[in-house]
C-alpha cells in the first residue's frame, strides 16, 4: 500500500487542494462545458471546494473559482457558464467566450457529456476556433459503459488535435490524467494542433482567408486572426469594439 | 509609436471593418448558417468516428420508460405531489423524537445551569436577562426545533435532485408558466426558491429577457423556504393533525403543508399572469429545456453536502438572527412604561386590526420582529404570549421549559389561538414581505428600489386579502 502512495503514477497524492485560495497562480484554467456535464463537480474533485452540484442545468450562475497545485505549479480554476455553443447571444454565452477570449486561460478545460458527443463537439469545435490550448474532460465515462457504447478516446484526440481525457468526476475517475494533461498544456509539453473547420464555400472562404490576412497584419501576435475574422464577417459588435478601442491590441502585443 | 504610425494604424482598421462590412453585404445573412452547418457536419463526422454503438440496442430503455411516466399528462403531477408528500411525511415523522431530545437537552437542562452560573457569580438582572432568558433561549429554540426537520427534509430533497427530479418538475410545470405569458425557467428558479429565496432569486439569471426574469424575481417570495417549511409543518402537526384520528394524523399535516405549497405556486403563476398582462406586458420567448439523464444519486455525499451546505447554512443563518431578535423580544417584554411593558402597548394597538384577518396582534409584532429571518417567528410568537397571557408555570417574559408539541399547543390555545389562528399563520406565512436577506438581494439583482418594493408589497398585499377573506368566511359559519 506504502507504494501506491510514492509511485509516480498517483497524481492525486502529488495534487495539492488550495480550495479558494488563488494567490499567486501560475496559469490560469477555465472550465467549460455545455449545461449539466459535470463541471462543478470536476472543480471540487480538483480544488477540493464544496461548491454545490445538481443533476440540472443551469446549477452555477454565480461565477465559482478555486486553486489546485500540480507539480510545483499552481493552477487558478475558473467555472464558466454552462452553454451549448458561442455563436448566439446570451448573457451566459457572452461571458464564456469573453473570458475564453479577453482572459486568455493558459488552459481551456472543456467538460464533455460522453454519452452525448456529438452535440457536446459543437462546442469544443467552436473553443478551439478561439484557442489553441484545450483540454477535452469526456466525463460520464461510466454511463457510456453502461449503455455498451465504445468511445476511442486516442482517435478522438487525434481528431480533434488536443488531449481527450475520459474521466467519471463523481468518482475521481481518471481525474489524475486530466491534472497531468492540464498541466502538460499549460507549460507547454503538449504542444496542441487543433482541428478547425476548414472548408467553406468559395466566396465565405475568400472572404475570411482576406479578412485574416489583414487581421494577421494588424495584429501579428493574435493567436486566432481566423476567428476574429469570422466574427467581423459576422457583424460582432463587441469584437469591432474591442478592435477600435486597441483593447485587443492591447492583450496580444 | 510615432503619432504618424498611431494615425495610419487607426485607418487601417477602419479599413478592415469597412471591408469586413462589405463582405457582409455581399454574402448576406448565409454566412452564419453556414459557420453553424461547417461546425455541426465536423462534429458530425467526428463523433460518428470515435463513437461505436453496441450491435443490439436494448430492447426497452429504462430511462425512456420512467420518462414518459414522470412527465406523461396524466400521472406527472399525481407522481409530483406523491413524491412530495413522501418526504414531507418522512420529515414530520422522523423530527418528532429527536427535536424532543434537543428540547430536552438545550432547554431543560443547560438553561438552569446557565441561568444559575450567571447569578451566582453576580451578573446584574438585566443582562442575564438578555443573555440567557433573551437570546440563549430564542436560540435554544430555533436549533431544537428547526434542526431536525431540515436534517431530515434537505438531504431527501437534495437526493431527489441528485437524481434528476427536478427538471422533470420544471418540464411538467413548464406549460403553465408559459400560459400566464412567464418564462418557463421560471419553474426551476421556483424550485430554488423552495430551498431559499434569496438563492432563488440569484438563480432568475438564467433568464435572459428581462421582463420575465422580473417576473421571476418578483414572484419568487410564494416558493415557501426553509425557514417557512418548519413553521408550517409545526402548525399542522399542532392544529391540523388533531381534527383527524391518530392514524391519519402524520398523512393530513404533510397534506396540509402540500396545500399551503400548492397554493404558493397557485399565488406565483396568478401573479406572473397578472404582471405579464399589466406593468410587465411581452410575450414569453422560447427555449430548450433538456432532461437530463437519470442517475443514481450518490447517498454519502449527497448527505454531506446537505448537511454542510444546507443545513448548517441554514441553522447558522437562524441563529445569527435569533441571537439579537431574541434580546430584542426580552427587551420590549421587560422594559415598562407605567408598569406595563412595551410589547404590550404594541400588541393592543395591533390587535383590533389584526382581528380582522382572524390573527392577533402578538402574531403581527412577531413577524415585524423577524423580518431578518422567517425562522424565528414561531418562537417569537411563543415568548411574546407567555408574557402577554401571564401564563401559569411560565415566568414572565421568558420561554421557560416547554418541552414537546403538547406544550406548544397548550400555550398557543391559552393566547387565543383557534384552527382559524393557525390556518391564517400558514396562509400569512406563505404570502407576506420576503426576509431581508431576500429584499437586499432582489435589490442587488434588480438594482431597482421601484421593482424591490413591489416585490414586498405585492405578497404582503396578497397575504392580507387571503387572510382576511378565509377569515370573514369563517366568522359567517361560526
Amino acid at each position: 500500500m506504502a507504494d501506491c502512495v510514492n509511485c509516480p503514477a498517483n497524481v492525486l497524492s502529488a495534487l495539492k487542494r488550495y480550495g479558494e485560495n488563488m494567490q499567486d497562480a501560475d496559469f490560469v484554467v477555465a472550465l467549460a462545458g455545455n449545461p449539466n456535464v459535470g463541471k462543478s463537480t470536476i472543480l471540487n474533485d480538483l480544488t477540493g471546494l464544496k461548491q454545490h452540484t445538481g443533476n440540472w442545468p443551469g446549477k452555477t450562475v454565480t461565477r465559482a473559482e478555486g486553486a489546485f497545485g500540480y507539480k510545483e505549479k499552481k493552477f487558478k480554476i475558473i467555472d464558466l457558464p454552462g452553454t451549448y455553443s458561442l455563436l448566439s447571444t446570451s448573457a451566459d454565452e457572452e461571458i464564456a467566450r469573453d473570458f475564453i477570449l479577453f482572459g486568455k486561460p493558459d488552459v481551456t478545460l472543456v467538460v464533455v457529456d460522453s454519452t452525448k458527443l456529438e452535440r457536446n463537439l459543437n462546442l469544443v469545435l467552436q473553443i478551439l476556433e478561439i484557442t489553441d490550448k484545450v483540454v477535452v474532460a469526456l466525463n460520464l465515462f461510466d454511463e457510456l459503459r453502461r449503455k455498451n457504447i465504445k468511445l476511442d478516446a486516442r482517435r478522438l484526440s487525434a481528431d480533434l488535435g488536443v488531449p481527450a481525457v475520459p474521466v467519471v468526476a463523481r468518482s475521481k475517475e481518471g481525474i489524475n490524467e486530466l491534472i497531468d494533461y492540464v498541466w502538460q498544456v499549460a507549460s507547454g509539453e503538449y504542444v496542441c494542433k487543433p482541428k478547425r473547420v476548414k472548408k467553406f464555400n468559395g466566396k465565405i472562404q475568400k472572404a475570411i482567408d482576406d479578412l485574416t490576412a489583414d487581421v494577421k497584419k494588424l495584429f501579428p501576435n493574435l493567436p486566432n486572426a481566423r476567428w476574429i475574422a469570422m466574427r467581423l464577417l459576422e457583424g460582432d459588435m463587441q469584437i469591432e469594439e474591442a478592435i477600435k478601442n486597441g483593447e485587443l491590441g492591447k492583450l496580444f502585443q | 509609436m510615432t503619432n504618424a504610425e498611431k494615425i495610419s494604424r487607426e485607418e487601417q482598421i477602419k479599413a478592415l471593418l469597412k471591408k469586413a462590412e462589405n463582405y457582409r453585404k455581399e454574402i448576406g445573412d448565409s454566412f452564419h448558417d453556414n459557420i453553424v452547418e461547417g461546425i455541426f457536419a465536423e462534429a458530425e463526422r467526428i463523433a460518428s468516428r470515435a463513437i461505436q454503438y453496441p450491435d443490439k440496442k436494448p430492447s426497452k430503455d429504462w430511462e425512456v420508460v420512467l420518462d414518459r411516466l414522470l412527465i406523461s399528462k396524466y400521472a406527472g403531477y399525481p407522481i409530483m405531489f406523491l413524491m412530495l408528500a413522501i418526504v414531507l411525511w418522512l420529515t414530520i415523522q422522523g423530527a418528532n423524537y429527536p427535536s424532543d431530545l434537543l428540547y430536552d437537552l438545550l432547554l431543560g437542562k443547560i438553561y438552569p445551569i446557565l441561568k444559575n452560573a450567571f447569578i451566582s457569580i453576580g451578573t446584574p438582572n438585566w443582562l442575564t436577562g438578555i443573555i440567557v432568558d433573551g437570546a440563549y433561549l430564542a436560540t435554544a429554540w430555533v436549533i431544537s426545533v428547526m434542526l431536525p426537520p431540515m436534517a431530515i427534509f434537505f438531504p431527501l430533497f437534495t437526493l431527489l435532485e441528485d437524481f434528476g427530479f427536478l427538471p422533470r418538475v420544471a418540464f411538467n410545470l413548464d406549460n403553465f408558466f408559459r400560459k400566464v405569458g412567464a418564462h418557463g425557467k421560471q419553474a426551476l428558479t421556483m424550485s430554488m426558491g423552495f430551498g431559499c429565496n434569496a438563492a432563488g432569486v440569484v438563480a432568475t439569471r438564467i433568464i435572459d429577457s428581462p421582463r420575465e426574469r422580473l417576473i421571476a424575481i418578483i414572484t419568487n417570495n410564494f416558493a415557501l423556504c426553509n425557514g417557512r417549511w418548519p413553521t408550517q409543518i409545526l402548525l399542522a402537526s399542532i392544529f391540523i393533525a388533531p381534527l383527524v384520528p391518530p392514524v391519519w394524523a402524520g398523512v393530513i399535516s404533510a397534506a396540509s403543508v402540500i396545500a399551503i405549497a400548492l397554493l404558493g405556486v397557485a399565488l406565483t403563476l396568478f401573479t406572473s399572469y397578472a404582471l405579464s398582462r399589466t406593468i410587465l406586458k411581452g410575450i414569453p420567448s422560447t427555449f430548450s429545456l433538456e432532461l437530463p439523464p437519470y442517475r443514481p444519486p450518490r447517498i454519502l455525499q449527497t448527505l454531506y453536502t446537505s448537511l454542510i451546505d444546507r443545513t448548517i447554512y441554514v441553522l447558522w443563518r437562524a441563529i445569527v438572527f435569533a441571537l439579537p431578535a431574541g434580546m430584542v423580544i426580552w427587551l420590549i417584554s421587560n422594559v415598562t412604561y407605567d408598569g406595563v411593558p412595551l410589547a404590550k402597548y404594541i400588541v393592543d394597538f395591533l390587535d383590533p386590526f389584526a382581528i380582522i384577518f382572524g390573527l392577533n396582534g402578538i402574531i403581527l409584532l412577531a413577524y415585524i420582529v423577524a423580518i431578518p429571518a422567517n425562522e424565528i417567528v414561531i418562537p417569537t410568537i411563543l415568548m411574546l404570549t407567555v408574557l402577554i397571557f401571564g401564563v401559569e408555570g411560565y415566568q414572565h417574559g421568558v420561554l421557560f421549559e416547554l418541552d414537546s408539541l403538547p406544550d406548544t399547543a397548550n400555550l398557543l390555545r391559552i393566547g387565543g389561538w383557534t384552527i382559524l389562528t393557525a390556518i391564517n399563520v400558514m396562509v400569512f406565512s406563505l404570502a407576506h414581505n420576503p426576509c431581508s436577506t431576500t429584499i437586499y438581494t432582489i435589490y442587488k439583482e434588480t438594482g431597482s428600489w421601484k421593482w424591490t418594493t413591489v416585490s414586498v408589497v405585492i405578497p404582503l398585499t396578497l397575504g392580507f386579502l387571503l387572510t382576511f377573506i378565509i377569515a370573514q368566511v369563517y366568522f359567517l359559519f361560526t
